[in-house]
């Protein structure tokens, strides 16, 4: 049973290399799935070309999710990081 | 030996080898292979050392420019790991069995063409990163050297097309004594890095990398801007000589960088820094500056394809601020047209552009582009201390105007509640004759006067600046420039208000002992020659140079002044 979230962007930038990187570094530290939807496309969380290609900008909402035997951890993990980096809330 | 001659962009002497910094040729043929396993293995071993490679670059760059610059090759790193970067190209070695060459290249372009099609700049300009990521593959898969400045480990002078910024981020000075560039001038990133590092550089010597070849022997004279490639015995003696010399100056210099500026006679005035970028400050705060006399901020409109928003000059302005505390910076406002041009905005051609539609006379038609930079300026005002000047003014109405939109910007900004200093000093740059000879009506009502000689000059002498058959006319020390000069002072002091100068001059050694008599307040030059400037001002008596101001104002050629300031100042 996958989980998922939903934030919203607040970098006046987007999710730009910086934060996307730690973003992907994160993400690949856990043994769950993760992926990251934004405008009807989704992509692998582990992928920095994916994280990227999505191009998020300012005020768009993504959703977050973690499908593993870690997925739980994997997803609060990553909503932090979001927020640490003033990417979104 | 041969001599070029290319633009000093840093000073310093460097005596070392040639290292060529130019990417190789990394052109490959499709091969089909029979061996898939094989070939993964290698494409395997070429990413293996492409990373390491890269966490040495990380680390360097991390040491010498810090954390920020560093991050770029920690997402380099991760496109070397990336499964939809490099499954694909597997599965292409292993399906279609192409080299890994191929397949890489393919895979890549792919990347390369998504990210170029996407709408944001940002993103577009990320295109230029996986090419620098899959070159450095790409190289070792053909097994050819892949010059990297941070792995060089003798001393050498880089000679190379240009710099891009990943390139200067990997300098390292204990072994990279100067470079030299084909292109560039002295406010290009290279020559911007290179005074910020203090390595000796001479750009735009068109033909650097044709004219000197691998190990060559080469001297960069980053003082005069002379490029020597394979000297002989006694030009190895003269350049060693002025190299010493040069070092003995900079720590003669380097006693005054936290003093204050201040003649032999106990007269303070403020030597300040033109920049360009928020990158500039640290040169800024190295060589003792007292404050920033002159932020060109069209950079923030230049080399882009739209006009900077106003969040994006918010920072800017707000990084300026904060890294310089509560010392002074003067922002000019946008000066564009005359000789910069910006595509975007789609400005007709003109006959005399410096006599045309620019600076001010275009940010007053265009307000919507005017008012965005002056609220990204109100509101990065809070963070430090902020002074704002207009450039271009000929009259008092275009002053008169110009002020009315700022101020109804900040009380936009109050009434939104956004915090904005009430003690912004609002002044405007003097380069137009008209403007000098009237100084007395304006200093009743500007905050103060920043004299630029580079326009006030060759609108004077009625003689472009550009058009090097009339160059001869550019005479900063013509009796009729200091006359104007001292008109400005005069005036800015008849009202208690502060003059200043932003020009080539105010850092010229024969005009700083007759600005000094002329009582300037402030002195903005490139953040590089104010220890200069200090050490020769501690000499002057600017009592004794006041006291040949009428005699100077009524002589009548510029050569005169000169000769009268060298036997009276010992130069």
């Amino acid at each position: 049973m996958a989980v998922e979230k939903t934030v919203k962007i607040t970098d006046p930038t987007g999710v730009h290399a910086r934060p996307a990187t730690v973003l992907v570094n994160k993400a690949g530290s856990f043994a769950a799935d993760t992926t990251v939807e934004y405008n009807g496309k989704s992509v692998n969380l582990k992928s920095i070309m994916g994280v990227m290609s999505l191009g998020i900008p300012k005020d768009s909402e993504i959703k977050i999710t973690a499908d593993g035997s870690d997925e739980q951890e994997a997803l609060d993990a990553l909503i932090e990081v979001i927020k640490k980096e003033g990417l979104g809330e | 030996m041969s001599n070029i001659s290319g633009i000093a962009a840093s000073s310093g002497i460097a005596i070392a080898k040639v290292y060529k910094l130019a990417v190789p040729e990394l052109t490959f043929e499709k091969t089909t292979i029979d061996n898939p396993e094989a070939e993964i293995e290698r494409l395997n071993q070429a990413l293996e050392i492409s990373k390491n490679e890269l966490e040495v670059i990380k680390e360097n760059a991390r040491k010498s420019l810090g954390d920020e610059h560093a991050e770029i090759f920690s997402a380099h790193l991760l496109v070397l790991s990336d499964p939809e970067m490099i499954n694909p190209i597997q599965d292409k070695i292993n399906t279609e069995k192409v080299n890994a060459e191929a397949a890489l290249e393919d895979t890549a372009n792919m990347f390369i063409d998504m990210f170029k099609a996407m709408d944001n700049e940002y993103m577009r300009e990320r295109a230029a990163d996986i090419q620098d990521v899959t070159k450095r593959v790409m190289a070792h898969l053909l097994n050819v050297t892949f010059p990297d400045p941070a792995l060089i480990d003798e001393e050498v002078v880089i000679v190379a097309e240009d710099l891009t910024p990943s390139d200067t981020a990997q300098l390292n000075k204990n072994f990279v004594k100067g470079f030299t560039t084909n292109i560039g001038g002295r406010t290009s990133h290279s020559a911007i890095m290179a005074r910020s590092l203090e390595i000796p550089a001479v750009v735009g010597t068109k033909s650097i990398t044709s004219d000197a070849k691998k190990d060559d022997l080469i001297i960069v004279d980053g003082i005069d801007g002379d490029v020597i490639i394979n000297p002989t015995e006694e030009e190895i003696t003269t350049y060693k000589k002025k190299q010493e010399d040069f070092e003995k100056q900079k720590e003669i210099w380097a006693q005054l960088k936290d003093e204050p500026t201040v003649s032999a006679d106990n007269h303070h005035v403020e030597l300040v820094a033109n920049i360009g970028t928020p990158d500039d400050v640290a040169g800024v705060i190295n060589n003792g500056g007292e404050g920033v006399g002159l932020y060109r901020t069209e950079f923030l409109y230049m080399g882009k394809s739209e006009l900077p928003t106003e969040d994006e000059q918010f920072e800017a302005y707000k990084s300026v601020l904060e890294q310089m505390g509560d010392k002074p910076v003067v922002v000019r406002t946008l000066d564009i047209g005359g000789d910069k041009e910006l595509n975007y905005l789609d400005l007709p051609k003109e006959m005399n552009p410096f006599l045309g539609f620019r600076a001010i006379r275009l940010c007053l038609e265009r307000d919507d582009i005017f008012r965005t930079q002056l609220r990204a300026l109100l509101r990065a005002s809070a963070y430090g201390n902020l002074k704002i000047m207009f450039p271009m003014i000929a009259t008092l109405d275009e002053f008169r105007q110009a002020k009315a939109l700022l101020l109804e910007e900040k009380d936009n900004l109050k009434n939104d509640g956004v915090d904005v200093s009430d003690e912004i000093e609002i002044g405007i740059m003097v380069e137009i004759p008209s403007t000098a000879v009237i100084a007395r009506q304006f200093a009743k009502e500007v905050d103060f006067f920043s004299i630029g000689t580079n326009d006030l000059i060759q609108y004077t002498m009625a003689a472009d600046r550009m058009n090097e058959r009339v160059s001869y006319l550019y005479q900063p020390y013509h009796p009729a420039i200091l006359n104007l000069v001292n008109n400005v002072i005069e005036a800015a002091h008849a009202e208690g208000k502060w003059a200043g100068m932003c020009g080539e001059m105010a850092g010229d050694s024969i005009a700083i002992p007759i600005l000094l008599g002329l009582g300037l307040d402030e002195f903005s030059m490139s953040a590089t020659s104010i220890l200069p400037a200090r050490t020769q001002i501690k000499d002057l008596s600017k009592e004794e140079l006041a006291s040949f101001k009428d005699q100077l104002l009524s002589m009548n050629t510029a050569d005169e002044v000169e000769q009268f300031i060298r036997e009276n100042t010992n130069q």
